[in-house]
């Protein structure tokens, strides 16, 4: 029997989990944060945070190699889960960065930014990067305490498309409004990078640490 | 509304200690790094840019505890650059906090570091820094080893190629500006941010708020960067962020 952590980060061998594991401790002093590729200290888990840096496809081996897509499917249909970044990315279908499968939790693709103009349109850079407005489109209990528009820092040359509208909880324009936050049942992932985004980040993932994991997602009227 | 302009204080390190020197040479003690760090983060600085200039190679380890100390405390993308050699030191500054890394001189010594870092960690964490300085041509060239050394590369060319083998961002120093307090060479800065289809950092010679302004709006920058106008008290990050707000630049203000 594994002694349950408070927080599981999921370790798959991509990107910088030190960050995202130093802002968890910082925003809840008392929990136990585990930075694990353990199956079993995933389950038993009392909330799992799900990174990722990196390319899509070697990100999808890692996981699979370390036999982790079971305790990763179980833990986003269970208990507080938090995508960041490409950990956001994978829990969709497909993705156009090397034409690779995710794990279809939620329906819908992930897409390239100016796919097919090029590199370059209009003279904005890809990655997308640095600090840009989150518009919220829906109340969320991980959006307590954050204003719209507040800015988060992104990094990033691919976004998602969900299929489903309803899922999308923020959205950001670089140019046009792609979904940078989606929430479902007790699930949220978020294309930016909370541990980095000073103040309104750190609000994020306290707002996670104390979510009971239920969505009561309302349009903000 | 959108994406906004960065702000940028990198803060050179040597021996664990900040310095800024004119011209890559004339050192000055310029403070602790993670107390700098601490005051740049609370003032709304966008990200912070670490240069390791250590000397000798028994002192190297110093920047990682740097790095470590900074980012158990400062929760924005740190950028660390200076001696990076091999793919495992670019795993060990990401390990020890970075988000990403900035190779120089082993880019133009090795460019195929920039692939297999970029292949292994994402492209988003893997910066080339070029130094560049004015040639008779009129054009630019790359130098390496801090300035010293002339490579006969193109700048303009050499970005374009270290974006194709996937660098993610450039982060570009007039050596002819880098501490004189005369303003971004805008031509270069322009001249490269308009050749590639990845950020631009400006870098080397802002002496004022004006030299930030020009170099998003002449240069063309995604984000500038400077340091001894914040090191030495001059002017603050937020003062900075309000000025280029009232001059029409998107910035982030908390």
């Amino acid at each position: 029997m594994v002694s349950g952590v408070d927080i599981a980060v999921v370790d798959y061998g991509m990107g910088n989990l030190r960050s995202v594991s130093k802002a968890l401790e910082h925003v809840a002093p008392q929990a136990r944060v585990a930075v694990t590729s353990d199956p079993d200290m995933i389950r038993a888990a009392k909330r799992v945070v799900f990174p990722g840096v990196g390319a899509m496809g070697d990100c999808m081996r890692e996981l699979a190699d370390r036999g982790l897509v079971d305790a990763v499917k179980q833990a986003a249909a269970t208990k507080p889960f938090l995508g960041i970044c490409l950990g956001m990315q994978m829990l969709f279908e497909h993705s156009e960065e090397g034409d690779v499968a995710g794990l279809g939790i939620l329906p819908g693709r992930v897409r390239r930014f100016f796919g097919d103009m090029g590199q370059e349109a209009g003279g904005l850079k890809v990655p997308h990067m640095g600090w840009n407005e989150v518009h919220q489109q829906r109340a969320h209990p991980l959006w307590a305490e954050i204003d719209d528009l507040a800015r988060f820092y992104f990094v990033h040359s691919y976004y998602v498309e969900p299929a489903d509208a309803e899922m999308v909880s923020a959205s950001c324009a670089y140019p046009f409004p792609f979904a940078c936050a989606v929430a479902k049942n007790n699930l949220f992932a978020v294309q930016f990078h909370p541990e980095k985004s000073q103040h309104a980040g750190l609000i994020l993932l306290g707002n996670f640490v104390r979510w009971e994991g239920h969505s009561s997602q309302q349009s903000v009227a | 509304m959108g994406l906004a302009k960065r702000i940028i204080p990198c803060l050179d390190v040597r021996d664990g200690r900040v310095v800024k020197g004119v011209s890559f040479v004339g050192l000055r003690d310029a403070g602790d790094p993670v107390e700098i760090a601490r005051r740049y983060d609370s003032e709304g600085a966008d990200e912070l840019a670490f240069l390791d200039i250590t000397a000798s190679i028994e002192a190297r380890g110093l920047i990682l505890s740097v790095i470590e100390a900074v980012a158990a405390e400062v929760f924005i993308p740190l950028t660390v650059g200076g001696g990076v050699r091999e793919v495992a030191d670019v795993r060990r500054l990401l390990n020890a906090g970075a988000d990403k890394v900035s190779m120089n001189t082993s880019a133009v010594l090795n460019p195929q570091l920039v692939s297999e870092a970029a292949s292994r960690f994402g492209s988003q964490c893997i910066v080339v820094a070029i130094d560049a300085k004015a040639n008779e041509q009129g054009g630019w060239e790359v130098y390496t080893h801090g300035g010293r050394q002339a490579t006969g590369l193109d700048a303009v060319l050499w970005a374009q190629r270290m974006q194709t083998l996937g660098a993610g961002e450039i982060l570009l120093t007039s050596i002819d500006r880098d501490g004189t307090k005369s303003g971004f060479n805008l031509p270069l800065t322009r001249a490269i941010s308009d050749a590639v289809g990845i950020p631009v950092i400006a870098s080397g010679g802002v002496g004022n708020l004006q030299h930030l302004v020009e170099g998003v709006t002449e240069g063309h920058a995604d984000a500038v960067l400077a340091a001894s106008i914040f090191h030495f008290g001059e002017y603050s990050v937020q003062q900075a962020k309000a000025y280029m707000q009232q001059q029409g630049i998107e910035v982030r203000l908390n």
